[in-house]
């Protein structure tokens, strides 16, 4: 029975694999008139809830992309770490998610052109001496939002206990409750998270280089990067992506 | 076809469990559900116990308690429950994160075990008590030695179940940062891009505790039926 089963699960294994064939992007979208945008709407002010609707400034530049396609634009917002899986599994259709440009990524998705560069960031207490830099960090208890760039920097670091939140907000309340000695996470979000949070501080000292934020599609959807990059070069060139960046960065 | 079969295999294993020692992860995540489900499962039983006998005395604010306490907790979900308990009661308790999450989980079976042993305790004839009673022993011990110990034999089955149930449930702990096993997947899962590899790792791991405690139990009926 046992081995039934085991042999039954590792044919699921198997077909689960081959079930990922080719799966035309452009002619779908054109079908059911929808593009399906992935998130995870918990990385103010990249993306974030308003009432039911996903505001911010991903969700802006998303809206842009179904417009110039003339198609309805569909949220799917679901865990970080689970976006590169339904992007691979068609779910979605695009990742816009303040999402890094990796080279390990880039052997999954294929990314579009960048339209931000963050910079990752150390938040600790107000009343904390000792963490000054990330040369600090070694051996400390370090919160960050669970496979998010933040997660692999802080993996990086020599004998540091990775703590794996669902949001960096989480992240930030454990670290006020004294549970975590620092959190890792991108500047902008910090900054918000550091307004709203008078207790916890950043740092002046980056733990990492600075990363670029781009848009992701499905290797071999070149036709959407295509439409995507147009859609971003267009944003850049008149201003609108700073004027998004202030706009949502600014108070609430 | 039978030579890609076999690659996508060894690739799967290989990014899902060799590379960066990848398995440690389960192998801990592993230790960590089965701590937690075997703490959760003590301080659950012990909680039951407790609110069951404060459901069946005649004393009016232990019954109050012990219904408040069922109804909050069985009303609520233990999604919810952790976080609370985590990130606002025993916020800044500084107590290991492991503790606290089995005290959450405990609390939240303890509910369903209250319940359970309460049945337990009804379904041992009225006799039983009376019989005890006019031996001379007194409300607490004809509890101690004559009741609970035929209700528990009672609910042994269902008592099992819960656990099968508890273990399952630990798998919310990701949600306060402890890395129990459906979170070493998920960890694994935001490493390697792959959907499925590690969860159906993750659920054969999952389905080969629950068979052993299925078998346990099996094997405990046959032994509390040569008894009767």
């Amino acid at each position: 029975m046992k081995r039934i089963l085991i042999c039954l699960l590792a044919l699921i294994l198997v077909f689960s694999f081959i079930g990922c064939s080719k799966i035309n992007t452009m002619k779908r979208i054109k079908d059911t008139n929808k593009i399906v945008w992935g998130t995870n709407a918990a990385f103010a002010p990249f993306e974030m809830r308003q009432g039911d609707k996903v505001i911010g400034i991903d969700a802006d530049i998303a809206q842009r992309i179904a417009d110039k396609l003339g198609v309805e634009l569909v949220v799917e917002d679901m865990e970080f770490e689970a976006l590169m899986s339904a992007l691979k599994s068609g779910k979605i259709d695009f990742i816009a998610a303040g999402f890094t440009v990796k080279p390990d990524r880039a052997e999954q998705v294929l990314f579009t052109d960048t339209y931000f560069t963050a910079v990752q960031v150390i938040m600790v207490t107000q009343d904390n001496e000792e963490i000054k830099g990330p040369d600090d960090l070694a051996g400390k208890k370090i919160g960050v939002q669970n496979a998010t760039t933040g997660d692999f920097v802080a993996s990086d670091i020599e004998d540091a206990e990775v703590e794996r939140y669902n949001n960096g907000m989480e992240a930030v309340m454990d670290l006020k409750n004294g549970n975590i000695d620092a959190v890792i996470i991108d500047n902008l979000p910090a900054q918000l998270l550091a307004e709203k949070n008078p207790e916890v501080k950043i740092l002046d000292e980056k733990p990492a280089e600075n990363e670029e934020y781009a848009l992701a599609v499905r290797k071999g959807d070149t036709e959407l990067q295509k439409v995507i990059n147009e859609v971003l070069s267009e944003m850049k060139a008149s201003g609108e992506i700073e004027e998004l960046v202030n706009k949502y960065s600014i108070g609430d | 076809m039978l030579e890609g079969i076999f690659k996508v295999l060894s690739d799967a294993i290989f990014y899902n469990l060799i590379r960066e020692d990848r398995y440690l992860l389960f192998v801990n995540g592993f230790k960590v559900s089965i701590q937690l489900t075997v703490f959760a499962a003590l301080i659950g039983v012990a909680i039951g116990l407790l609110m069951a006998i404060s459901k069946l005395t005649n004393n009016r604010i232990l019954n109050r308690i012990a219904t408040a306490y069922t109804d909050v907790i069985r009303g609520t979900p233990s999604v919810v429950q952790l976080i609370v308990i985590y990130y606002a009661i025993l916020g800044s308790s500084h107590l290991p994160k492991i503790l606290v999450a089995s005290i959450a989980f405990g609390i939240n079976s303890g509910a369903y075990v209250t319940e359970l042993i309460r049945a337990g305790i009804l379904a041992v004839d009225k006799g039983q008590m009376e019989a005890a009673r006019s031996l001379g022993l007194s409300y607490y011990q004809s509890m101690r030695y004559v009741i609970v110990p035929q209700a528990i034999k009672n609910i042994l089955p269902a008592l099992v179940s819960e656990f099968i149930v508890l273990l399952k449930e630990t798998a919310i702990a990701g949600y306060i940062a402890l890395d129990d096993l459906t979170r070493a997947g998920t960890i694994v899962r935001g490493r390697t891009f792959d959907p499925y590899t590690p969860f159906i790792l993750v659920a054969l791991i999952y389905l080969y505790i629950t068979s052993i405690l299925t078998a346990f139990m099996g094997r405990l009926e046959r032994r509390l039926r040569q008894s009767d």
